[in-house]
C-alpha cells in the first residue's frame, strides 16, 4: 500500500507552515526542505474565458528529504506538514483512498512518498 | 478541510493523549495548553509543548483543540528559535542616565536593587510635588497584557496614564470597538464556528454565502483574536468573496469583486453600497422593521452618496461599486470581516465603522449563523485597559489625559489615556510633565510611536525610564535607565479571553531571572503598594489570575457604575460570582485542557431571547433597544452622528500639490507570515524565508524608476525618509506604494546612532502627529503621500540623522 499526500492546491495560502514544520522534524539547515512551495502568479488574465480574472496559486511539493514522517504515521500521528496545514488543504492516507477525493471540483494534486511501500 | 466530521474521524486519539494535559513521551514531558508565539500574539493557539529538562524543545499544534484543530503558523512552529534566544535579556540591568544610546553601558543588578531603584525614582517624583499621573506607563499589543499593564500602572503606580504617546487616535482596534459599540451595543465577529466547542459541526452554524474582506489580511495578521485561516474552511465550504483592498491578496484572487480601493476613501465605497441596497431596496425587511432605528433618515442621507461619486474618490469603476453591493446584499447569510485599515488609513474611522455597521444591520447580518456575532469576552470577564483608572490614586485618576487637553470636545470615553494629551504633555510639559515613563510590551521607536523621530526627540528629555521585555530593544538602548527581563509564553502562568474561548497557558520552562508581566505586577505592587496587595491576598500569579476569572478586577456597582472589584478571591468559594460567570479556577482549567467556551457567545438570535439588555428585556444594548444606523451616543462623543467622507489632510482629493512632488500613496504596516509587529527578527526560521524589510511596487513603477527586483529605496516624504528593499509585484496599481513596518536588525550595531536599523528602515519617519479623525479617533498613518529614488553610497542613513543631526524637522505641539 502506498501512501502520499493530497493537496487541494487551491486552497494553499502560501504560509510555510508546511515547510517550517517539516524543516523542524528533520532538523534540516537553512535552504533545505522536505517539502517547499512554488508560486504560481500573480498574474491577471487578458484574453479567453478567465478574462479578467486572477492566476494566484502555491504549491507544496515533496522533496527527496521527505521521510513520510514513518515514525509519526507509525504512532498513529499525522505527518507534520498535514497536521499544521494552517489552509487545510492537505490529507494524508493511502493513494488509492485519496484519489477518490479528486472531486474535479476545485484544483487537485497527489504526491506519493518515495519508497514508502 | 470541506469535511469537518470527516477530520474529526480521522484523528488517532489514543495518539494525541485525549483527556490528558501533561504527559510523559519519549523522554519529552508534553504539555497540552494555550500559548500565544513569543513574544506576542494576538491568539493563544492549542499547543502541545515538548520540555526536557526545563528546556522547550520543540512545539507541535494539538488536533484535538477546536481553536486550531493542530493548524499552526509558522511562527509558532519556531517558537523555541525565540525562547531559546541566546540575545533574550536574562537579568535586570541598569544603566545611568548620561549614557542612554549606548549598550555596551548597562550593568546587571538583581531584582531586589530594581525595585529599590523604582522605589527611589517614585519617592522623588512625591517628593518634589508631582503628582502620580506624571507617571506614563507604556504597552504594546500581543503579549497578553491588555489587563496586567494598565492594572500595574494603577495598581502599582497609582497612575491611570496607560497607553501609547504619540499613538493618535488609538488607531489600532479602539475606533473599531466603539464604532460599532455605537449602533450594536456590542462588537460584531465574522461567524466562523469560532464560538463552539464543536466548530463546524455546530448544528446551527452555516458558513457565510458571501465574505467581504476590507482594510486588512487575516491570513497574515491574525488580528484581534481571530483567526484568519478559519475563514479558508469558510470558502472551502462554498463561501464567495469581496475583497477590498489596494493590494492584491490571496482574497483578491479569488475574489468575485476585487476592489482596490485608494487608500483613505473607503468610506465613500460603504456609503456608496448603503445608497445602492438602500436605494434599490436590497434590504431584509423583516429584520429592519423590528430591530433597526433611523433607516429612513439614514436612506435620505446617503441619497447624495451616489455610485459615480464614490468612484471619483475611490478610483473604482461605478459598474463595479454597484454589482458588488447587490452582491453583498443577495446573501443570505453575508459577513465582513474588517481590519486594521479602519483605524489607521482614514480620517473617517468612526463613520467608516459606522457605514459597515449599517451594512451589516440592514441586511440582516447581525447574530444570523453565518453572519455577525455580537461578542462579549468569554464568561464576561471585562477586565482590560480602563483597569489603570479604576486602581489610580483618585486624585491622579481626576488628571487622566483627556481630550480636552489638546482642544477636542465630547466625553471621554477610552478606558487608555489619551495619546495626544500625552504627546503634548511630553512636548510642554502641560498641563503636568511626563517625569517617569515604564515601558512593557512595547518597542516603542520600531514600534507604535507614530513618529518616531519625534518622539526619540521628546521622550529623551524624562527624567527616568525603565523597559521591560523579552529582548534588549533598539527603544531600550536608546532610552532606558532600567531594563527588566520579561518571560515568554511557556514560561507564564496566566489566562486569556480575546472573545472567546477562555484559555490558559502553563508555564512550563523558566528563563533565567525573568518574570511573567503578572509576577512583575506583583514585585512592583508589593514593593510600591503593600497595602493593597496585602488587604487583597494577592501573593502569586494564581491569585490574579482567579481575581482575572471570577472578577475581572471590577464590579458594576448597583448604580450602574464600574468601580474596583472589593472582594478577596482566594478567601471565597467561587461558586456565586457576582462578577463573572467564570465556572472555573485557572488549575481546573489547565487540568481540563485549559480550553472553556460559554453559552452567551455561542447563543444565536441573542436580541431576541433579552440576552443584550441589562434588564433583559428584548432588544440590543443602545438606548433606543434597537441598532441604531444614526448612533444617539456619537453627539456625546463629539463625532458628528450623520457618516461622511473626511478626507486626510493630504490626499489627491485635498491637497493635489502635495502629490505633484509625492506621487505615491505610501501604505505601510502591511503583514506577513514571518513576523508580528517588531518581534522575531531574532528567528532564524523567520529570517529565511524574508530576511529584509520589503517595499512593494508595481511593474510600471519599477520600470519607470529603473528598479530591479532587491534594489533599495528611499521613501521620503516631508517628513522623513526610510530605505527599505524593492519587491515588484503586479497585484499593485501603479498609485501606490506598500511597505513593512516593525523592521530592525538584532544581529547590527545595538548603540546610537544605528540602533539596529530601528530608524533606518522605519515607515514612521514619515508618519505624523496629532493627526485624528473626527472625535479624536483614528488616524490616517497608512496614507501617506511619498516618492522614491535609489539609495546611493555615502547618504545619510536616518539611525544618524534622528539620533546625532537633530532629526528630519522641527516640530510645532499640537501641530502635525
Amino acid at each position: 500500500m502506498t501512501k502520499g499526500i493530497l493537496i487541494n492546491y487551491e486552497y494553499c495560502t502560501g504560509c510555510h507552515s508546511c515547510e517550517v514544520a517539516c524543516k523542524k522534524y528533520l532538523e534540516l539547515p537553512k535552504g533545505e526542505f522536505g517539502i517547499k512551495l512554488s508560486e504560481t502568479g500573480p498574474w491577471k488574465y487578458q484574453s479567453g474565458p478567465k478574462a479578467g480574472s486572477w492566476e494566484w496559486a502555491w504549491q507544496p511539493v515533496l522533496t527527496k528529504a521527505c521521510n513520510g514522517c514513518a515514525d509519526r504515521v507509525e504512532k498513529g500521528k499525522f505527518p507534520m506538514c498535514v497536521q499544521h496545514c494552517q489552509a487545510w488543504c492537505m490529507y494524508f492516507g493511502e493513494v488509492e483512498e485519496l484519489a477518490k477525493k479528486i472531486d474535479g471540483k476545485t484544483r487537485w494534486s497527489l504526491q506519493v512518498f518515495e519508497g514508502q511501500e | 478541510m470541506a469535511d469537518y466530521q470527516e477530520f474529526l474521524d480521522s484523528i488517532n486519539r489514543e495518539a494525541y493523549h485525549e483527556g490528558e494535559w501533561q504527559w510523559e513521551e519519549d523522554g519529552y514531558t508534553v504539555t497540552r495548553t494555550y500559548n500565544y508565539s513569543g513574544p506576542g500574539c494576538h491568539n493563544s493557539c492549542g499547543l502541545l509543548l515538548y520540555t526536557k529538562d526545563n528546556k522547550l524543545e520543540k512545539v507541535e499544534g494539538d488536533p484535538l483543540s477546536p481553536f486550531v484543530n493542530g493548524r499552526l503558523c509558522m511562527r509558532c512552529l519556531a517558537v523555541e528559535e525565540m525562547v531559546n534566544n541566546p540575545l533574550r535579556l536574562k537579568y535586570p540591568m541598569k544603566r545611568d542616565r548620561k549614557y542612554r544610546g549606548q549598550a555596551d553601558k548597562f550593568e546587571r543588578i538583581t531584582w531586589e536593587e530594581a525595585l529599590e531603584i523604582v522605589k527611589a525614582e517614585v519617592k522623588k517624583l512625591d517628593d518634589e510635588g508631582w503628582g502620580r499621573e506624571s507617571i506614563v506607563v507604556g504597552h504594546g499589543t500581543g503579549r497578553n497584557i491588555s489587563w496586567q499593564v494598565p492594572l500595574t500602572a494603577g495598581s502599582a503606580f497609582g497612575t491611570p496614564n496607560c497607553g501609547g504617546i504619540y499613538f493618535s487616535g488609538w488607531s489600532c482596534y479602539a475606533p473599531r470597538i466603539c464604532g460599532s459599540v455605537g449602533p450594536f451595543g456590542e462588537y460584531p465577529l465574522v461567524d466562523c464556528a469560532h464560538v463552539h466547542a464543536d466548530r463546524y459541526a455546530h448544528t446551527e452554524w452555516k458558513n457565510p454565502d458571501v465574505l467581504v474582506v476590507w482594510g486588512n489580511e487575516p491570513l497574515k495578521s491574525n488580528a484581534d483574536g481571530f483567526m484568519g485561516h478559519w475563514l479558508v474552511q469558510c470558502v472551502q465550504m462554498g463561501t464567495k468573496i469581496i475583497s477590498i483592498d489596494p493590494v492584491l491578496t490571496w482574497w483578491g484572487a479569488r475574489a468575485e469583486y476585487w476592489l482596490a480601493v485608494n487608500p483613505g476613501t473607503d468610506v465613500c465605497l460603504a456609503l456608496a453600497w448603503l445608497h445602492v441596497i438602500m436605494g434599490e431596496d436590497l434590504i431584509d425587511h423583516e429584520f429592519v422593521d423590528l430591530w433597526v432605528a433611523y433607516y429612513d433618515e439614514l436612506a435620505e442621507h446617503v441619497k447624495q452618496f451616489t455610485p459615480e461619486w464614490a468612484a471619483e474618490r475611490t478610483g473604482l469603476s461605478a459598474e463595479d461599486i454597484v454589482a458588488s453591493a447587490r452582491l453583498y446584499a443577495s446573501a443570505d447569510a453575508g459577513a465582513i470581516q474588517w481590519g486594521l485599515a479602519f483605524d489607521a488609513s482614514t480620517s473617517s474611522a468612526m463613520h467608516w465603522t459606522q457605514a459597515v455597521c449599517a451594512l451589516m444591520a440592514i441586511c440582516g447580518n447581525i447574530e444570523k449563523p453565518g453572519t455577525m456575532n455580537l461578542m462579549h469576552t468569554a464568561f464576561g470577564i471585562n477586565a482590560g485597559y480602563s483597569t489603570a483608572s479604576l486602581y489610580a490614586r483618585p486624585e491622579a485618576a481626576a488628571k487622566k489625559f483627556k481630550k480636552a487637553y489638546v482642544g477636542f470636545e465630547g466625553l471621554d470615553f477610552m478606558g487608555m489615556a489619551n495619546p495626544d494629551a500625552m504627546a503634548y504633555a511630553l512636548e510642554t510639559g502641560n498641563p503636568y510633565p511626563i517625569r517617569i515613563y515604564w515601558g512593557q510590551s512595547c518597542n516603542a521607536f520600531a514600534g507604535h510611536e507614530e513618529p518616531a523621530p519625534r518622539a526619540y526627540k521628546y521622550m529623551r528629555e524624562i527624567p527616568f525610564i525603565a523597559y521591560a521585555d523579552p529582548f534588549i530593544t533598539p527603544t531600550m538602548v536608546a532610552l532606558a535607565d532600567l531594563i527588566l527581563p520579561v518571560a515568554m509564553s511557556v514560561e507564564r502562568d496566566s489566562a486569556r479571553t480575546w472573545w472567546t474561548p477562555l484559555r490558559a497557558m502553563k508555564k512550563v520552562t523558566s528563563f533565567y531571572e525573568a518574570k511573567s508581566d503578572e509576577e512583575i505586577l506583583l514585585w512592583l505592587g508589593h514593593g510600591l503598594n503593600p497595602e493593597l496587595f496585602e488587604s487583597r491576598g494577592w501573593n502569586t500569579p494564581e491569585d490574579i489570575i482567579n481575581e482575572f476569572l471570577h472578577t475581572g478586577f471590577t464590579v458594576m456597582e448597583a448604580d450602574g457604575k464600574i468601580k474596583r472589584a472589593t472582594r478577596q478571591a482566594a478567601d471565597e468559594s467561587i461558586e456565586g460570582s457576582i462578577y463573572t460567570d467564570c465556572p472555573v479556577t485557572f488549575q481546573e482549567l489547565v487540568e481540563q485542557g485549559g480550553i472553556l467556551y460559554d453559552d452567551w457567545n455561542s447563543t444565536y438570535y441573542k436580541h431576541e431571547k433579552g440576552m443584550l439588555r441589562p434588564d433583559g428585556s428584548i432588544g440590543f444594548g443602545t438606548a433606543s433597544g434597537r441598532i441604531e444606523l444614526i448612533p444617539s451616543i456619537f453627539q456625546a462623543w463629539g463625532i458628528p452622528p450623520y457618516p461622511v467622507y473626511t478626507p486626510v489632510a493630504l490626499s489627491r482629493d485635498t491637497t493635489p500639490e502635495v502629490f505633484e512632488e509625492y506621487p505615491f500613496y505610501f501604505i505601510n504596516g502591511s503583514r506577513s507570515y514571518e513576523y508580528f509587529h517588531t518581534e522575531h527578527r531574532q528567528s532564524q526560521t523567520s529570517r529565511e524565508f524574508h530576511p529584509e524589510p520589503l517595499i512593494t511596487l508595481s511593474p510600471e513603477t519599477a520600470e519607470e524608476y529603473d528598479l530591479k527586483e532587491g534594489d533599495w529605496i528611499w521613501i521620503e516624504n516631508q517628513d522623513g525618509r526610510c530605505r527599505q528593499m524593492v519587491h515588484i509585484f503586479p497585484g499593485i496599481d501603479k498609485r501606490f506604494i506598500s511597505g513593512e513596518h516593525g523592521w530592525w536588525k538584532p544581529e547590527e550595531e545595538m548603540s546610537e546612532p544605528h540602533l539596529c536599523g530601528a530608524f533606518d528602515y522605519n515607515p514612521n519617519n514619515l508618519t505624523h502627529a496629532y493627526e485624528s479623525g473626527p472625535g479624536n479617533i483614528g488616524c490616517p498613518i497608512k496614507c501617506l503621500p511619498a516618492k522614491i529614488y535609489k539609495v546611493k553610497e555615502g547618504d545619510i542613513m536616518p539611525g544618524e540623522q534622528v539620533t546625532r543631526l537633530g532629526g528630519f524637522r522641527d516640530y510645532e505641539p499640537k501641530k502635525i
